[in-house]
């Protein structure tokens, strides 16, 4: 075990966790300013990726098909907001949670029939084909560090949005105290149709990324939707800078408990206990993580309400 | 009074010996949706051009094709199992593509007396103590494959190789059969979650472990990243990836592409096998489907082959299970694999093959048979089999 791998794999686990935030935050927003629980923020990921995969088959470009997926998924979830959703804020969770899971199922077989049930191939754009050098002696491949710079870019868009302008500004106020805030005026309507866009944009830009990586598929939002949750509750609902850290701890748990958790193991066990154990416990540990996190922090890392 | 009675008990288990039956109800449960579709999808549509060469009949019999998608999940399968056999009454189940799905619904199968032909699937576990007399693999045991690859890279001198599957049974087979033949070290062994698609951390261990070969056994849409991320990590270059068939079949290249050249794999099929029926075989299920056919479409089309050869010889009377099981060991078909008969645990005894994937003279590229790894090959479970 070198220094050399150990700074690949965090770059890895770098990359994981921030395509883990462009979900964790749309969700976590949601989450926080409506106290609605959106289980059908993963469909809106598959949908984002379909829709990408679409149109980079149709205009021949990933770079034109990227703006074009995300506009439609943000139109795709404004219209769910404004039409299905907003009718479900006054509902306890219960009801949130059945309705939106009558939205995965719904999504799911509606995906089916329009683009049949066999994955779709996504290609990584002809330029970010190779590898580039980021560390000297380990090539890094090209598409895998422009998610990185993706993920950062829009973690520090978010980070101004929130923070200086006058939309992040009602967000904050909606997410700390949502009675407050409507009684001052604020036009909550609006403010979570916008929101819920911008979610769903994030949503198509998380598929359109991980989409070359993976596969754009049936199903796939629901198992990354879990990690999402995770990552959420981990964070602290409703925050932000709670999104992103969640996220980076939950991808570097999950990248170096995959690759190191079983060559540790081997150290003191045998190797085919160790071999079994490994890949099972690789898989648990980001959910360890969580129950650590809320066993001393209850509200998660970065409570949005104080 | 006596024979009055045994009738009466006879009539009662559904046991009609004089009467055929008037059609053939087989039900089919594979994976058809999902990263891992392809696989199911082939040997579905294998199966079907069986029916079709058959004259939409299996041994005599119309046949009623009940097809369920198990969306990769075991549960998911016993759901559709319990279905069959229950409410559709199926006389033969048929099509799973993973071992851990076959596994978790073949109790409820054996225990109905009901016969599976697995046209896939083939965990050790069928092969040796919990072998059935209800089940038959048309295909090959689950380490075969890998055991052919095993000879192949211990033959061309590596000493150093970094084999990775999905931590499931047949990840287990695969590198158990593939060890069985290979007795150099080995510089990692990795189990990745099942279904997973993103190898990045397994391949930066890969890199820094500077193996001189790589085996993967990785089905599917798992395999199609694999090999991608590998390309894209730099790593083809630098070391020779080996595989099963699986991971290097007419699925795999189409979405890969040219990554895939020069890629030795095995199988105990392939399309340039010649034989009559092999011909037939690819020339039409290219035209009936329009892409090529993989290993997995040669075994659903062989499953369908096995199964009318032991209706023709019950004369349709599929419920004697006894004269029908007789019927099924014989193996009484022409397979498009060529020579093939079963063993005493109902696995087959073959010829398995090295292929190369390279360009044919189409230009396409392809898989190319360049040796014999093994003659009449058995599965080292055959043994530990009671029947």
């Amino acid at each position: 075990m070198n220094a050399l791998l150990l700074l690949e794999q965090g770059l890895n686990g770098l990359q994981f966790g921030l395509m883990l935030f462009l979900l964790a935050a749309g969700l976590t927003l949601v989450f926080g300013i409506m106290d609605m629980v959106n289980l059908a923020h993963g469909s809106l990921y598959m949908i984002g990726a379909y829709l990408m995969a679409t149109f980079a088959q149709a205009t021949g470009s990933f770079w034109i098909a990227l703006p074009l997926a995300m506009v439609a998924t943000a139109v795709i979830g404004m219209a769910l907001e404004s039409g299905l959703l907003r009718k479900l804020y006054e509902r306890d969770h219960l009801s949130q949670v059945l309705a939106t899971f009558a939205l995965i199922l719904i999504a799911n077989d509606l995906v089916r029939m329009i683009w049949g049930p066999q994955a779709l191939l996504l290609d990584a754009p002809q330029a970010l084909a190779g590898t580039i050098e980021i560390i000297p002696g380990a090539p890094y491949p090209a598409f895998r560090a422009f998610i990185i710079g993706v993920g950062l870019a829009v973690a520090a868009a978010l980070y101004w949005m929130i923070v200086h302008t006058r939309v992040g500004a009602l967000v904050r106020a909606g997410a700390s105290n949502r009675e407050m805030a409507l009684s001052l005026g604020v036009n909550v309507k609006r403010l979570f149709t916008l929101v819920f866009g911008l979610g769903a944009a994030l949503c198509a830009l998380a598929g359109a990324m991980l989409g070359p990586l993976l596969a754009v598929q049936i199903g796939m939002g629901e198992s990354i939707l879990i990690q999402a949750f995770v990552v959420v509750v981990i964070g602290g609902i409703g925050s932000i800078r709670g999104a992103l850290v969640g996220a980076l701890l939950v991808g570097m748990v999950d990248t170096t408990g995959r690759a190191f958790l079983p060559i540790l193991l081997r150290g003191f066990l045998p190797n085919n206990i160790a071999d079994a154990l490994g890949p099972t416990l690789a898989a648990m540990a980001v959910y360890i993580l969580m129950a650590a996190v809320l066993y001393w922090k209850p509200t998660g890392l970065f409570p949005a309400r104080g | 009074m006596k024979r009055i009675l045994a009738a009466a008990a006879l009539a009662c288990m559904g046991f009609n010996p004089a009467g055929a039956a008037d059609k053939l109800k087989i039900g089919f449960i594979s994976t058809l949706s999902g990263p891992a579709a392809a696989l199911g999808v082939d040997i579905r549509d294998g199966l079907n051009l069986a029916i079709k060469h058959q004259g939409g009949k299996l041994g005599g019999l119309p046949v009623d094709l009940i097809v369920g998608d198990d969306t990769f999940s075991p549960d998911v399968g016993k759901q559709l199992t319990e279905r069959m056999l229950k409410r559709d009454d199926v006389h033969i189940m048929t099509g799973i593509v993973f071992s851990n799905i076959l596994l978790a619904v073949a109790p409820a199968i054996f225990q109905d007396q009901t016969f599976y032909v697995s046209p896939n699937a083939g965990p050790a576990e069928l092969a040796g103590d919990r072998c059935s007399p209800f089940f038959f693999n048309v295909a090959w045991q689950n380490d075969n494959l890998h055991e052919a690859m095993g000879k192949h890279v211990a033959d061309k001198g590596y000493r150093n190789v970094y084999l990775i599957a999905p931590n499931y049974p047949a990840g287990r087979d695969a590198l158990n059969g593939f060890k069985r033949f290979y007795k150099g070290a080995t510089s990692g062994e990795v189990y990745t979650k099942l279904g997973q698609l993103d190898y990045a951390a397994e391949l930066a261990q890969l890199r820094a472990a500077k193996p001189d070969a790589v085996f993967i056994f990785l089905p599917g849409g798992m395999g199609i990243n694999f090999i991608k991320q590998y390309n894209a990590a730099g790593l083809a270059a630098a070391v020779p990836l080996f595989g099963p068939g699986f991971s290097a079949d007419e699925d795999v290249i189409r979405a890969v592409g040219e990554g895939m050249l020069g890629m030795f794999n095995s199988s105990q099929w392939n399309r340039d096998i010649d034989n009559p029926q092999n011909r037939r075989f690819v020339a039409d299920f290219e035209k009936n489907y329009g892409r090529a056919p993989t290993l997995y479409a040669s075994q659903g089309y062989d499953a369908g082959l096995l199964i009318d050869s032991a209706v023709r010889a019950v004369k349709g009377r599929v419920e004697d299970k006894n004269a029908f099981r007789a019927a099924l060991r014989k193996a009484d078909f022409k397979s498009v694999r060529g020579a093939f008969r079963f063993n005493s645990n109902h696995y087959p005894i073959q010829d398995y093959y090295l292929r190369l994937i390279a360009k044919d003279e189409k230009g396409r590229l392809t898989n190319r048979i360049v040796g014999t790894v093994f003659r009449n090959h058995a599965d080292a479970y055959v043994k530990s089999c009671k029947m």
